[in-house]
């Protein structure tokens, strides 16, 4: 009885397809299952005839079912096909020989050979933050998983949806400190939403189904699978299903706002007599950019947007102050600290809004929009908070709104709005960057005018991915984002060398779209190999290197704060020939040091469509980024405007 | 202010390096920390005691929530509660102290649970506050060591916290 209770469970997963007939003979359709919970270092020898034909090297009929039989790696495969995965960035080594040898023969997942991990992380994140759909990672243990930290970290501080799978040695090396041996689920735990480490090799589906789901739904962010190599040997197969749902007892992320909050909100913000919508990353996450705009044009409220949230409102809009915050602008700054009422929305209150907390907007009644309970009152705390979605609370919001001014004639505060929008014109005309020029002329290029040329030349409708320093600001101030997803930078991480690689998996999303990289000189040498990677997969980026010679932010810190002591932010004359170097590449190099050839180039740049050019741009490298606020002890109304001029 | 904080964990390998490492990523106090099996194979609960301002609390409990690992969670020290600190202290016992840490032991209904012809090592469970006045209490005698559990802890009457 046991012989045959264990040739009806074992026979198919020995012989594969092949011996499919016989099995139904042996009335194998109540044939017990591969038995569960097989360690991943089982040493039995199964199927070792057949992966030679792709998944279909061992299939049974379980029931009325045809189930698959895979081995590990194979299921990795299949699941990342089953959850419509586009791209795979990744680099391979000895702990994942097995899953690339099976996407090798299987996968219909294309994969992106990275020239280094953190790239590869980069590159996923900068595709999921452009189409909003997750990005894939795959590495291998020791070195690759600790160089995909700082792409994590990334992706984790600016709520980025990613999974990433990395090798790991085998189960029964674990701890013994083996050759590429690190704990990657103890180093990346303060970095990820979740991480999984695998036991068994038939959990890979259901693991990989859970990660892809903590990681889109609520706050997105990553998530780790780190996978021991024999959990992905060839040899051991087992069924294969990818699980339609999902169920987590502790992980219900909010659905819908609550109601009775919705409506106070809605009160409140119908009372405002000096309203501001200050709207975050949370609304581009969230895909409500439409909602807001409705709601900002509706009320005629004035909106301005962080860092991570630009793109959510209309750049051009008459009624978006621009960027708030550290080097916001000067009439977003004023208007949030002298508001009543702050309507904000997927914004997390940085401290590279507020300023010092204790004197941030005293007279702000302050409403809060987030899916994330621990993003609310955590350093400014919220007289109204609303805990949901942001597409469905606005949803909300706009009805009991709409019910309000309906029924109760209750409508904003129309006299009131009048004088607070004559406050804003006046400020906005006094220092507004896009109204009263902020930078002075020299003989040199002004950096300011470089991303105003890039805005020209791509018509305002390109994906600008950044890295970060002065030109990232820069961009953020100069280049009108009317669009959400169009601005792809390092928000809350604050990543040098994430421009590139990101701009990467940009293209390749959007391979008709024009995608330029702001750069420097400092954050481009930070992952510049991937140059490579983009010769290889053919992703012709425009790279706009904002050229100072210096580490500019760095520079401009010690300028204001340490009396032009310039501790380690200039490189001597060791910068390489960049012109040199990317043609080493095979790409384009162009160098620009005159104002009047700046628009030709940046033309000719974007007109080979299918060249990577790499613009070297000479700009002033004495000029700073303002407005600035003044810290420590500043509010949001304290600001540097100029070297000499302040608020 | 002291909290008391009761977690029901899952019972999976990596989940209690997860709570730990909130409380020290974000620099918030763990004072004691009491954790083991339950019943249900499938959970752990873990019995903290943290102090913090209302909005430090208000943060602590929304980032455990966070946690995947975190199925639910009470604090305790809201309501009425009942709190027990296990201690095992092994003291020098010669001599005219010998009667002397006998009687203390009596007085707070402790045990002498190993007596050697030197030492006694005396259980005693109650409340952290209790467990401090017991060892204060034995200042004159010598101290060799003392183990605590922690504080595991239980709200009153019909309150519970499961699934």
């Amino acid at each position: 009885m046991f012989v045959i209770d264990f040739l009806r469970g074992w026979l198919p997963v020995f012989t594969g397809i092949r011996f499919r007939a016989v099995y139904l003979a042996l009335g194998g359709g109540v044939a017990s299952q591969v038995p569960g919970q097989v360690p991943c270092s089982a040493t039995s020898t199964q199927n070792l005839n057949g992966y030679d034909e792709g998944y279909a090297s061992g299939v049974y009929v379980n029931g009325r079912d045809i189930v698959e039989l895979l081995s590990g790696g194979e299921m990795i495969a299949k699941a990342l096909e089953d959850e419509g995965v586009e791209f795979l960035f990744g680099y391979p080594g000895g702990a994942v020989l097995h899953i690339y040898d099976a996407l090798f023969k299987t996968s219909k997942v294309p994969h992106v050979l990275v020239r280094h991990e953190q790239a590869a992380t980069h590159a996923a994140d900068g595709y999921a933050r452009a189409t909003g759909k997750p990005g894939v990672v795959l590495v291998t243990s020791g070195p690759g998983a600790t160089n995909a930290i700082t792409g994590i970290a990334t992706a984790y501080m600016d709520s980025i949806p990613m999974v990433v799978l990395s090798g790991q040695v085998a189960t029964h090396l674990i701890g013994e400190d083996a050759f590429q041996e690190t704990d990657m689920v103890g180093i990346s735990r303060p970095i990820v939403k979740h991480s999984f480490m695998v036991r068994h090799a038939q959990d890979i589906p259901a693991i990989i189904r859970k990660a892809f789901h903590i990681a889109t739904t609520g706050r997105p962010g990553p998530v780790v699978i780190d996978i021991p190599k024999d959990c992905t040997r060839p040899d051991a197969k087992f069924e294969y299903h990818y699980p339609e749902t999902v169920k987590l007892r502790s992980y219900t992320p909010a659905q819908r706002g609550h109601t009775g909050q919705i409506r106070k909100a809605a009160k409140l913000l119908l009372s405002a007599k000096r309203p501001i919508i200050y709207a975050g990353g949370g609304v581009i996450l969230g895909e409500s950019s439409d909602l807001l705009t409705t709601l900002a044009r509706q009320l005629n409220y004035p909106v301005t947007n962080t860092l991570m949230g630009l793109g959510a409102y209309p750049a051009t809009d008459r009624q978006f102050l621009g960027m708030l915050g550290m080097h916001g602008f000067y009439e977003a700054n004023m208007a949030m600290h002298h508001s009543d009422v702050i309507l904000a929305v997927g914004a997390r209150f940085d401290d590279r809004v507020t300023n010092t907390v204790s004197r941030f907007c005293p007279g702000a009644k302050i409403i809060h929009i987030d899916i994330d309970p621990t993003s609310i009152s955590k350093t400014v705390a919220a007289d109204i908070p609303i805990v949901g979605p942001v597409q469905s609370v606005l949803q909300d919001l706009l009805e009991t709104i709409g019910a309000l001014q309906e029924k109760d004639a209750q409508q904003p505060d129309a006299a009131a709005l009048g004088r607070w929008w004559e406050q804003i014109e006046e400020w906005r005309g006094k220092h507004g960057l896009w109204t009263g020029r902020r930078y002075g002329h020299s003989d040199q290029i002004m950096p300011q005018q470089v991303i105003e040329s890039l805005y020209r030349a791509t018509g305002g409708d390109a994906y600008v991915t950044s890295d970060v320093g002065q030109h990232q600001m820069f961009a953020a101030q100069y280049y009108k984002f009317d669009k959400p997803r169009r601005w792809i930078n390092s928000g809350g991480l604050g990543t040098m060398g994430f421009g590139l690689p990101s701009a990467m998996g940009v293209k390749l999303a959007f391979p008709d779209m024009e995608v330029a990289c702001v750069t420097g000189e400092g954050s481009i040498q930070m992952n510049i190999q991937e140059l490579s990677t983009c010769k290889q997969y053919n992703t012709p980026i425009k790279i706009i290197n904002l050229r100072n010679n210096a580490l500019g932010m760095v520079k401009q810190w010690q300028d204001m704060q340490y009396e032009g002591r310039y501790a380690m932010s200039t490189y001597e004359d060791s910068l390489p020939d960049f012109i040199k170097l990317v043609e080493a590449y095979g790409h384009v190099g162009m160098q620009v040091t005159r104002l009047e050839d700046l628009d030709k180039c940046m033309e000719e740049a974007f007109a080979m469509k299918d060249r990577l050019v790499f613009l070297d741009i000479w700009v002033d490298p004495m000029e700073h980024v303002y407005p600035m606020h003044i810290a420590p002890n500043g509010a949001m109304k304290d600001m540097w405007l100029s070297k000499n001029e302040r608020t | 202010m002291r909290r008391i904080i009761s977690i029901l964990l899952e019972n999976e390998p990596g989940a209690l390096s997860r709570v730990i490492g909130l409380f020290s990523q974000r620099g918030y106090n763990i004072e004691t920390l009491n954790v083991a099996p339950t019943e249900d194979v499938t959970l752990s609960r873990l019995t903290l005691t943290t102090t913090g301002d209302d909005k430090t609390m208000e943060q602590i409990t929304k980032q455990l929530n966070k946690l995947l690992d975190v199925v639910k969670l009470v604090d305790l020290s809201e309501g009425a509660h009942i709190e027990r600190d296990l201690m095992l202290i092994k003291v020098r016992a010669t001599g005219v102290v010998r009667d002397e840490i006998k009687r203390t032991t009596d007085i707070f209904r402790g045990q002498i649970v190993d007596v050697g012809p030197n030492t006694y090592t005396i259980q005693l469970t109650g409340t952290g506050e209790k467990l401090d006045s017991f060892v204060a209490a034995m200042a004159e005698a010598d101290i060799l060591e003392v183990v605590r559990s922690g504080v595991a802890g239980i709200s009153r009457g019909e309150k519970v916290l499961r699934l």
